[in-house]
């Protein structure tokens, strides 16, 4: 289950991170449907958490420690939310340029959240 | 005052997302690291310390803007650049006196070499501020109606 929402937030984070340097590269700034977007990757990062603590509750141990995984996990939450922050305070392509690196920041903690529980044997 | 907050906004704006993200990561991890493991390494965990607090000072003087500050900052950003080297080397040269990652060993492979562009990147960005400073063209005049349209200098016309 969480193998599949570490790959699911994954795609979206990058996803979310081409959209808004594709917004870069034209000097757009971030648009409602930019915050829309960020908003579905927020929901599955929360999903991801709620799962994680679920399965954490049942007994799992993560290879690279309970506290690691809870940290990456609040860490991979509030990534997108706080670039999102950052690009409502910087109304021009420079705001999109922080939901881009927002993005690429989750997707590089994803991997390192697919490490630390074990890689593929959850 | 534009001029005083201008480091922070613009490009800027994206240092100091990305100086607040290289904050909180040493930051957490060294505090994890010197509270449950401290005997391991503790050489390793140290220098991850002194990474988050120049990581702070750099995000605090870029937020608070201002000549001072900036200039504050860009000395930091060399502080912040000859740490990376100095680490980055010495685990390379006596890998042993560093049985743990920190996030400046091997320059900052851990993290995308980013722990290396970042100050690269922040001191190129706080010297166009003063170059910028010294032409004397100032964003907030030009934003708020320009008194001097393009015509009126001593153009290749004239």
């Amino acid at each position: 289950m969480i193998t599949w929402l570490t790959v699911a937030v994954s795609a979206a984070s990058l996803l979310l991170a081409a959209w808004c340097g594709y917004a870069t590269a034209r000097d757009q700034s971030t648009k409602d449907w930019h915050f829309i977007g960020m908003a579905v990757v927020s929901v599955l990062a929360l999903a991801q958490l709620v799962v994680g603590i679920v399965e954490l509750t049942q007994g799992r141990k993560p290879v690279g420690g309970t506290v690691m995984f809870v940290a990456y996990l609040a860490g991979a939450l509030l990534a997108v939310p706080a670039a999102g922050f950052m690009s409502l305070m910087e109304r021009t392509r420079w705001g999109s340029a922080i939901v881009t690196a927002g993005g690429l920041v989750l997707a590089v903690l994803e991997v390192r959240l697919f490490d630390i529980w074990g890689g593929g044997h959850g | 005052m534009a001029d005083a907050r201008k480091i922070g906004e613009g490009p800027g704006r994206l240092l100091v997302s990305l100086y607040g993200l290289f904050t909180v990561a040493a930051g957490s991890r060294s505090l994890y690291q010197l509270i449950a493991q401290f005997h391991e390494a503790p050489l390793a965990y140290i220098l991850s310390a002194v990474a988050a607090v120049v990581y702070a000072f750099i995000l605090v003087t870029l937020v608070r803007g201002g000549e001072s500050a900036r200039r504050l900052a860009l000395v930091c950003c060399g502080a912040e650049l000859a740490g990376v080297l100095i680490v980055g080397t010495l685990t390379i040269v006596m890998p042993s006196d560093f049985p743990d990652q920190t996030v400046w060993s091997y320059y900052g492979m851990g993290y995308l070499f980013i722990p290396l562009v970042l100050p690269v990147t922040g001191m190129l960005w706080l010297r166009t501020g003063r170059a910028d400073r010294e032409r004397g063209s100032r964003r907030g005049a030009r934003a708020g109606g320009s008194p001097c349209p393009e015509g009126q200098g001593p153009g290749p016309a004239a």
